[in-house]
């Protein structure tokens, strides 16, 4: 077993760690760096609750390996806020009741942040595009939707009062 | 549900990754965008002894005008360049208009246009492009290399022309004849799901609105991309009409696709279906003609 050192940025933090060739990304993430916001679903690639980003782009980490982050930024749920400084689109999921279990999400939100971010003023048909990657078992989507819609209204105040 | 042990290769430039494969190309798999190949390995339905990782070899990652029209893509040129890309928007429209019609935005994030055309899943929408298109592609060796047109790169389910210790490094697609107009229709349970049918047309016309040539390519009606080669035919010297259309289709569905009946469909009704588009197609090309 040949074990290959992955060095890679994690949320703003150069790390190195070691990974045999056939670890997942996302097992590296959750086992070996220990960030178990990153959910692990169906592992083939259908449900998109392991979704970080890799430099900048959301990606399912179940398909890809952890050698292939080596030299790259990844980007895991535990870079969005904090229980007490939560990331404007995680208030917006408390507010309008956009998760019931809770295991789908952390892979909403990392789809979402870029897509709000290039997209600051989607309409719900585009909402539902940029989350049709994702699956979720308990809300039947609409109360996510109405939370990207409420997080996008609440970016939109914030620029307002900027200007 | 994890690979199983391998050996992992990843060059760093094209030079390198030709002599991985001239030596492990029997034991290996190219790795690119990963988003078909991780899943079967996850499965282990793969298990191959030697992985040689495509995504250091950054020069395979280029969209290229041609001069006399048309476009070279790099094997490694993500699906999600291709979706966002100003060059192929222009030059090859229905490449443009097709790729939201592959998964997720997360898979076309990883997924790369070579690696779908070489996994050759006959539910694949690029594979369909490619032959609808008259691709050609660039298969490289070490010492040699050689292009392919699509047409006779797929031969059987997952079976194509490449050599084991081939790399498909790019993607030359012509440009359409003038007053060519095209379309894609495909129908899935859910939207980025396989289809369980679809169709690329191309149709042009001439200035009284003849049909001076159809091309129709079906996808996942058959082992590979289906060309309806008579079908088409038949629209040559006609004008677009319900007559003309109900000829091609049933020519079409009849005897030149072969549909198989899975948990979802009978072979019946993905007939039914694949007519169903081809006819709704056959018109938006024949709409999208301009002089």
């Amino acid at each position: 077993m040949t074990l290959h050192t992955v060095t890679l940025i994690v949320n703003g933090q150069e790390l190195s760690a070691e990974a045999e060739s056939r670890l997942l990304l996302s097992d590296f993430i959750r086992h070996t760096l220990g960030l178990t916001g990153t959910h692990v679903g169906c592992e083939h690639g259908v449900c998109g609750a392991c979704t970080i980003l890799f430099d900048g782009e959301p990606v399912r980490s179940c398909l890809m390996l952890a050698v292939q982050a080596h030299g790259h930024i990844i980007e895991t749920v535990e870079s969005l806020g904090t229980p007490d400084n939560m990331h404007p689109l995680q208030e917006a999921f408390h507010a309008a009741h956009g998760l019931q279990c809770g295991y789908c999400t952390p892979g909403f939100l990392m789809t979402l942040k870029p897509y709000l971010e290039q997209n600051p003023n989607p309409t719900e048909r585009e909402i539902r595009e940029a989350i049709s990657g994702n699956l979720c078992r308990c809300t039947g989507y609409q109360h996510i939707v109405d939370a990207v819609l409420l997080a996008a209204q609440k970016n939109h105040k914030q620029e307002n009062k900027h200007q | 549900m994890k690979p199983a042990p391998f050996e992992y290769i990843a060059p760093n430039n094209l030079d390198e990754a030709l002599i991985a494969m001239e030596v492990n190309g029997f034991d290996g798999k190219l790795l690119a965008g990963g988003q078909s190949l991780i899943p079967v390995m996850n499965f282990r339905l793969a298990q191959p002894a030697v992985i040689v990782d495509l995504n250091g070899v950054t020069e395979l990652d280029f969209i290229r005008p041609n001069p006399g029209g048309g476009v070279t893509i790099g094997a490694l040129t993500r699906q999600s360049r291709l979706e966002h890309d100003a060059i192929v928007r222009d030059r090859v429209p229905l490449l443009h208009a097709t790729i939201p019609f592959i998964a997720h935005p997360q898979i076309r994030n990883r997924g790369t246009i070579g690696g779908s055309l070489a996994h050759a899943d006959p539910a694949g929408e690029l594979p369909v492009l490619s032959v609808a298109l008259q691709a050609r592609f660039k298969l490289q060796r070490y010492d040699k290399e050689r292009w392919v047109n699509a047409t006779d790169f797929y031969q059987a389910l997952f079976m194509t022309a490449l050599e084991p210790q081939e790399i498909m490094t790019a993607i030359e697609i012509p440009p359409l004849p003038p007053r060519t107009g095209w379309a894609f229709q495909e129908l899935a349970r859910r939207h980025g799901d396989y289809a369980q049918a679809g169709v690329a047309t191309l149709i042009a016309l001439d200035d009284d609105g003849v049909c001076t040539y159809a091309r129709l390519v079906f996808l996942n009606v058959g082992e590979i991309p289906m060309v309806a080669t008579e079908a088409a035919q038949l629209l040559v010297g006609e004008r677009i009409s319900a007559e003309s259309i109900t000829a091609v289709v049933n020519h079409a569905i009849q005897h030149e696709i072969e549909p198989t009946s899975d948990v979802h469909a009978s072979a019946d009704y993905k007939r039914h279906l694949a007519g169903v588009l081809t006819k709704r197609a056959i018109r938006q090309a024949a709409n999208r003609v301009t002089s």
